[in-house]
């Protein structure tokens, strides 16, 4: 549109500019969690995502081992020897250490500590150590020492694994992962059903207070269904159903339809009226030229409210908890399933990261593979 | 039963049951009640036909009824009873007691930050990024990747934002990139351009936009007194002048202090428990979701408009801000709004961001985490019930808006 008046707009850097710094701003939390979900728990909290694509320097601290049972005694001094990372995990190469908080690049590596009074303490660049002193010196808690190495960049599916596979109940995604598809999968496929038909009236059949109607649809897409939670789960106690899937697939069918008519009727008054009206001139009845004109050209129609409603009862945490998720803990969703692992494991990122991407990575992929007919139902959804 | 194989037959079952129903009721209806043949055919045709339209409907309109419509006035009716007194009515006792709590004000406070903040933020951005990817080539890839925290769980957002402002102790490497980013902060030229200059632009900018849509709602009212004749909305068009002058005071009033604050360099901060600010934090969660949402329809909207007005624009002279903001934003102005509206009622029924971040913890309470503390924690239906109906309230403008172009576009 700037070519128009025949001038190249000076404006293409900055805009180009502009639109990668958007887009970095907007991927780049969602690729964190992703990269995170691929390090190990020492891995993330010992560096930032970020630095993960290159070499990590690490600083940690540690303690010698207990040095009254390891201490050993060579002619006067005591010597306490062992492998930092034999004895605290990890790996890789030292750079620096130091014995103090405050200076914890003190000494490189190879170099012999003075602590005092003849007491010293070294660090090898492979993590071998050696503490020695008199026999006051090296005894009580081991020697506090702060280790800088570098670790190549590494990646695992670990995560994942343990995640899918852990025997324990909080941890384990797997169970929600299918409790959530047992949800979403009924509770997507029935509102299209009976929305089909209310729109194909609403849509192609004259009657005395059609309007009306229309406007109470219009009226109840933005109704919150924060009121419909005491009052149905009360109904729902009430006729038997309790708390369970029937009560879940129920509630996200109700709280579906306004928003499944509306879109469906939007298109369906679009549809060409002549092909209705040969058909009905030929002798088809309703029903006929529902199932076989209405239907099948609705196709786009119907998958752009098939996608919302799929990643809305996915994603969704407030009915489930309410209409399904009993004490008992057996039905529970993904959604649910996080929330309590943020509670418990607040600080275990290799768990947090890579649970909550098991329950992203299915919306991801169906919203990457149908993103045409989410922006198109969108579209009809909102602009006149 | 396996709950997948229960699944399975519940599928079976209700889309089975549906079009057994939908064809079943249709065969009863032309061929056992009215049969189109016989002395009466015609006649029967045109019952039938009559009838019709409510078997289609009758599943929906059944299910909408007691899904929704029901749930209104029986949520109404408990806000207005006691549970523990077996149900007793006790009239306005329930909103007396929750007027009361100190954490209901700072819910409506919260919710009421959050209405202006977060529809206003997301269309912006939403804006912005339309006009931007339009012109250039990689936009629609671009546009694909701005638009895919919209497929993101607000819990899934969460984690991914918990991540984000993660703190580790001061000694500790940082793993939120808030605090790495805050860490590089020390006081100097970067940081007064960072955090005091960007902020005051964006506080001067933001004071703008308000004054200027608060003048949109207001002119009306000045023009028409000009002209002899009263025009309608006036109490609302004074209420929105009334409370983007409060905003512009606002925005003005917090200038002085985004100068002369005393920033705590140096020292990682646990941002979700800093109250008022970690309001915006969670804000941002939501903001970063709806903004593809903006971004798709306005994008639209923009291809929509006639490219003469533009052409002639550029042919008179017009530089590229005045094109944008004279020529092509008054022209969407009717889907900017439908958009706004729409992130509202999102932003009024937020409760996994606020349930799963903070959980209304450091003052970041929200209404309808409020109402769901109240009515699965301390079990209060009565006082749920009445925060429930106060969201109501909030939506009701919108409803009525809503139908009102709904009806007027039929017509």
């Amino acid at each position: 549109m700037d070519n128009i008046a025949g001038s190249k707009s000076s404006l293409g850097w900055a805009v180009n500019i502009s639109v990668v710094l958007l887009v970095a701003l907007w991927v780049f939390p969602t690729f964190g969690l992703l990269v995170s979900s691929f390090r190990t728990a020492d891995q993330i909290v010992g560096s930032g995502w970020w630095a993960s694509m290159f070499p990590s320097e690490q600083t940690e601290r540690f303690r010698a081992s207990d040095p009254d049972e390891n201490r050993v005694q060579r002619g006067d001094l005591f010597v306490v020897e062992g492998n930092i990372f034999e004895e605290n995990g990890g790996g890789g190469d030292i750079k620096s250490w130091g014995t103090s908080s405050r200076a914890v690049d003190a000494y490189q590596p190879g170099d012999v500590a003075d602590l005092g009074d003849g007491e010293t303490f070294t660090v090898d660049a492979d993590g071998n150590y050696a503490w020695s002193g008199n026999e006051e010196q090296i005894s009580g808690r081991g020697q506090r020492a702060f280790v800088t190495a570098e670790t190549p960049p590494e990646f695992t599916t670990e995560n994942y694994v343990n995640i899918m596979t852990s025997g324990d109940a909080n941890d384990n995604m797997a169970k929600a992962f299918f409790n959530t598809l047992t949800v979403t999968i009924p509770a997507t496929i029935i509102p299209i059903v009976v929305a089909a038909f209310a729109a194909y009236a609403l849509a192609w059949m004259d009657f005395p207070g059609r309007a009306i109607l229309i406007a109470c649809v219009v009226g109840l897409l933005v109704v919150p269904l924060q009121l419909a939670l005491i009052p149905l789960l009360k109904l729902h106690v009430g006729i038997g159903i309790g708390k369970g899937y029937l009560g879940v697939w129920l509630a996200h069918t109700g709280f579906g339809l306004p928003l499944a008519i509306y879109l469906l009727r939007n298109y369906m008054v679009g549809l060409p009226r002549d092909i209705i009206e040969n058909a009905k001139v030929d002798g088809a009845t309703d029903f006929q030229i529902f199932t076989k004109i209405i239907l099948p050209l609705s196709f786009p129609a119907l998958a752009s409210f098939a996608i919302f409603q799929f990643l809305w009862t996915w994603n969704d945490l407030l009915v489930a908890k309410v209409f399904l998720i009993d004490a008992t803990g057996q039905t529970t969703v993904m959604t649910d399933q996080i929330v309590n692992l943020l509670g418990t494991r607040g600080g275990n990122w290799e768990i947090l990261a890579t649970a909550a991407f098991v329950s992203i990575a299915v919306p991801l992929c169906v919203f990457f593979a149908m993103q045409k007919y989410l922006v198109r139902g969108l579209l009809a959804g909102s602009v006149k | 039963m396996n709950p997948a194989l229960l699944g399975l037959i519940t599928i079976a079952l209700g889309v089975g049951g549906c079009v057994l129903y939908f064809w079943g009721s249709n065969q009863v209806l032309d061929k056992v009640i009215f049969p189109a043949n016989g002395p009466q055919a015609g006649q029967n045709i045109n019952r039938a036909n009559m009838v019709r339209p409510w078997l289609f409907l009758f599943p929906a309109i059944f299910a909408l009824g007691l899904y929704l419509a029901y749930p209104v006035f029986e949520t109404l009716r408990l806000s207005l009873t006691d549970r523990d007194a077996g149900g007793a009515f006790v009239g306005l006792a329930n909103y007396n007691q929750m007027m009361a709590e100190p954490k209901f004000w700072e819910a409506l406070r919260n919710n009421m930050l959050w209405l202006i903040v977060v529809p206003a933020a997301s269309t912006a951005f939403g804006l912005l990024a339309a006009q931007l990817t339009d012109r250039i080539k990689w936009g629609a890839a671009a546009k694909s990747l701005i638009f895919m925290p919209m497929a993101i769980s607000f819990v899934g957002a969460g984690v991914i934002f918990k991540l984000v402002y993660e703190a580790r102790p001061a000694d500790q490497g940082q793993i939120g990139v808030l605090n790495a980013v805050w860490l590089q902060f020390e006081g100097g030229i970067g940081s007064f351009l960072f955090l005091q200059l960007l902020p005051a632009i964006m506080l001067l900018s933001f004071a703008a936009i308000v004054a200027y849509v608060g003048w949109i709602f207001v002119r009306p009212i000045a023009e028409s007194k000009e002209r002899g004749g009263g025009k309608g909305y006036v109490p609302l068009r004074l209420f929105v002048g009334a409370a983007a002058l409060y905003l512009v005071y606002l925005s003005l009033s917090s200038l002085i202090g985004v100068f002369t604050f005393d920033f705590p360099y140096g020292q990682p901060q646990t941002w979700l428990t800093i109250p008022f600010w970690n309001s915006f934090l969670l804000m941002v969660v939501l903001i970063w979701i709806q903004t593809g949402f903006a971004m798709v329809i306005l994008s639209a909207a923009l291809r929509g408009i006639p490219e003469e007005t533009v052409e002639a624009a550029i042919i008179d002279g017009a530089n590229p801000f005045q094109i944008f903001f004279k020529i092509k934003v008054p022209q969407i102005m009717g889907t900017i709004v439908v958009v706004w509206t729409t992130i509202t009622i999102v932003v009024l029924k937020v409760f996994d961001i606020v349930f799963a971040m903070t959980n209304g913890q450091w003052e970041t309470q929200v209404l309808a985490n409020y109402m769901y503390d109240k009515m699965f924690r301390a079990n209060d239906w009565g006082v749920g019930s009445a925060s429930a109906i106060v969201i109501m309230l909030l939506v009701t403008p919108i409803l009525v808006w809503n139908v009102y172009n709904a009806r007027k576009e039929m017509k």
